[in-house]
């Protein structure tokens, strides 16, 4: 079974993705592409079990705002470490969106050495690449305990330089 | 000088150690060098033809001694014993090893350095005047908003991995020394009716492959809103920015695809919309940061003529190597790092010393970096500056040519850049030997060389009076030629005059350039003046008369 770094905990991932469970039983999490959701939100909205909507790239996030309150999860894809869209959709689904389920970065782009900046955009979920050393990424998540902007409360600081009126 | 305080040293030594883990995971063959690669490169560390390639961050251009002789024993110790200064104010090692990155960076920490976003597709460091707090024609000092926009820029959590690298200027002064109108984001000081600080914003200018001459979106954005606004700029970019193409990535691209008023409506209606959870600049910050750069302790002095009865060599250096100050009894001096034979830019550990020296002698203690590749020592007393004269002299740092011909900006080039397609540190001794003839070099007056080895466009040839660009033809190494570009004053892209030329005809086509500028010039015009006033046609024309090998 596949496990998620949540909230610091390294546990079991009850979610199952659309493709990989595409006749999956009623009541099992699942994680449905968001131009599948988009299309059809009717089809989904009315299975019984938890829904979450899988974000790509290149996606507009301000369209999950009408779907966010059937939404216990958001899933942000990152295909690669160095597309860093993820990141404005993390921050946009928390600040502006005031998305407050799990919001999960999956992907191969999620590594030990992306996951500081992750937490800090608002990610509380980690489903590392394969290969990714869990207890490696936990130690990544404290690698600095201070920063220079504002940032999600995933993330603890000691010291932070500047401030938003709003968090 | 910004002084670090304990946020500051903290984040940077972190950075040091999660480098190091980095490092040891790469060497180990935990971490593949396609998984490396953009963990190094925000650390400044490129992997070049011949040796990795360290670029160290120098922001906005300002160095203190203790900083410049780190530098020197860094370069000593884990190098070659020189370094080189780049447009961006930065200096770049060319021989370290990778395993001992970790201690360089180390050592750059202890005396509040570092090479932090120096590379890769992130906010890169943010250049400013060299002539900041003593031009005489100057709004603000940009440096201590330089300081908070690289603070703000540092780490940020969602502007890391851009589909580009993105380049910020700030300017405080009428005159744009800092090129701020080729950079993504250019920064001009303004002071409203009130006398309140603010910038107008200029975005989308830049270099490279499809050179342009950035836009205004906003005529004055007030001083708290800076970080707020640079923020929604940049996700406008970070999510709207072409990834698909690494030649189309640049912010300039997507401004021009939505065209410039689509594209100002976007910024705005993201700032509006993001504001409340955007970085606030309040004015306790700013005056924290403010005060490191407040003036130096001048003396009382008065402005005298100290070079009336000297010998012409100095007349000629206080001329060219030294400006005009806004503290009556000082000069700002240009260190020049252009003496012919030299590669433009290169200065050894020796060198780097006894400017450290020299600067705790005579200027503060303090030493600048110009994006133009030289140095300059920003506040000495005139009465200093005949035996500063001798002393750099015996350096081989006095050259009486800053602004001249051989002044010239030169990127590193095939010797050493792994993207470059033609040589130039050959190319630029070659004109230097050409125009060695001081007399003649200061008839032909202020003219800007600027050299790049490849369409990357690091030596701005696209905005040089004289632009040389190294182009591949079947292996062989050609120079395209153009002409008409220009830095300062107002921005200007130069145009290509014709066919590319052999290596070998540069320096030959640059002196019939130039002669054809001798023949027609007005009493007092300058190269750029005469340009803009007789056209290309005559010098297009005379540039391949004698030169039936040009194809």
């Amino acid at each position: 079974m596949r496990h998620i770094l949540r909230q610091r905990e390294w546990v079991a991932d009850e979610w199952r993705y659309l493709d990989e469970d595409p006749g999956s039983a009623a009541g099992v999490p699942l994680i449905v592409p968001w131009a599948q959701l988009r299309a059809a939100p009717e089809r989904w909205r009315g299975r019984a079990g938890r829904l979450g909507a899988h974000l790509a790239p290149a996606d507009r996030v301000e369209e999950l705002a009408a779907a966010l309150p059937d939404l216990s999860l958001v899933a942000v894809e990152f295909p690669n470490p160095g597309d860093g869209r993820g990141y404005s959709h993390g921050r946009l689904l928390r600040e502006r969106l005031q998305f407050s389920g799990e919001l999960r970065a999956v992907g191969a782009g999620v590594r030990q050495d992306q996951v500081f900046l992750l937490a800090r955009c608002g990610f509380d979920a980690l489903e590392l690449a394969a290969g990714e050393d869990p207890h490696a990424a936990l130690r990544a998540l404290g690698r600095y305990d201070v920063a220079y902007q504002p940032g999600a409360p995933q993330v603890a600081l000691r010291r932070q330089r500047f401030f938003a009126p709003g968090n | 000088m910004y002084r670090y305080d304990e946020l500051d040293q903290a984040l940077v030594d972190q950075r040091v150690a999660e480098f190091r883990d980095q490092t040891r995971r790469h060497l180990a063959g935990e971490l593949s060098e396609e998984q490396f690669r953009p963990l190094r490169l925000r650390n400044g560390l490129y992997l070049q033809r011949h040796a990795p390639m360290l670029r160290i961050a120098i922001p906005y251009g300002l160095l203190s001694s203790t900083q410049l002789r780190k530098l020197a024993d860094v370069a000593r110790r884990y190098d070659r014993g020189y370094g080189h200064f780049t447009t961006r104010q930065n200096l770049q090692l060319n021989w370290p090893k990778l395993a001992d990155v970790p201690e360089i960076l180390a050592e750059l920490a202890t005396v509040q350095m570092h090479a932090m976003q120096t590379s890769g597709n992130c906010v890169r460091n943010v250049t400013a005047d060299h002539l900041a707090g003593i031009a005489p024609d100057e709004v603000d000092d940009p440096r201590p908003y330089c300081e908070i926009i690289r603070q703000w820029a540092t780490l940020h959590p969602e502007f890391t991995y851009l589909p580009r690298k993105f380049k910020i200027a700030v300017t405080g002064s009428a005159e744009d020394r800092a090129a701020s109108e080729v950079h993504d984001i250019g920064l001009h000081l303004r002071r409203d009716a009130h006398g309140q600080i603010g910038f107008a914003v200029l975005v989308g200018g830049g270099l490279g492959r499809a050179p342009v001459i950035g836009v205004c979106i906003r005529e004055f954005l007030p001083l708290p809103q800076l970080l707020s606004y640079l923020e929604a700029i940049l996700r406008v970019y970070n999510r709207h920015g072409r990834r698909d193409n690494l030649n189309k990535a640049r912010i300039k691209v997507l401004v021009k695809s939505l065209g410039a008023e689509r594209f100002r409506e976007q910024v705005e209606a993201e700032w509006q919309a993001g504001r409340e959870h955007a970085a606030l600049l309040p004015p306790a910050e700013v005056a924290r940061v403010r005060a490191c750069f407040a003036p130096p302790p001048y003396q009382a002095l008065a402005d005298s003529d100290v070079s009336a009865g000297r010998e012409p060599a100095f007349q000629a250096w206080y001329r060219y190597n030294t400006r005009a100050h806004r503290v009556p009894g000082y000069r700002a001096v240009f260190v020049s790092l252009k003496a012919h034979g030299a590669v433009p830019g290169d200065m050894s550990a020796a060198q780097m010393e006894a400017v450290a020296t020299l600067a705790e002698r005579v200027s503060f203690g303090l030493v600048r970096t110009t994006h133009t590749q030289n140095l300059l020592l920003a506040d000495v007393p005139q009465r200093e500056l005949y035996r500063l004269w001798r002393e750099l002299a015996q350096l081989g740092l006095a050259m009486p040519n800053i602004g001249t011909l051989t002044d010239m900006i030169a990127c590193p080039g095939l010797d050493f850049c792994s993207l470059a397609n033609a040589g130039t540190i050959s190319v630029a001794q070659q004109i230097q030997q050409r125009f060695d003839d001081l007399d003649y070099l200061y008839d032909l007056g202020e003219i800007d060389i600027k050299m790049s080895g490849c369409m990357n466009a690091c030596g701005h040839h696209h905005v040089g009076h004289i632009g040389v660009l190294g182009v591949d033809k079947h292996g062989e190494e050609w120079y395209q030629i153009s002409l008409g570009g220009s830095a300062t004053g107002f921005t200007a892209l130069g145009e290509v005059i014709g066919p590319s030329v052999p290596r070998a005809e540069v320096a030959a086509t640059i002196e019939r350039i130039v002669e054809t500028y001798r023949a027609v010039r007005l009493d007092g015009e300058r190269f750029i003046e005469t340009l803009r006033r007789v056209g290309l046609a005559p010098f297009r024309e005379r540039a391949y008369a004698a030169h039936p090998a040009a194809a």
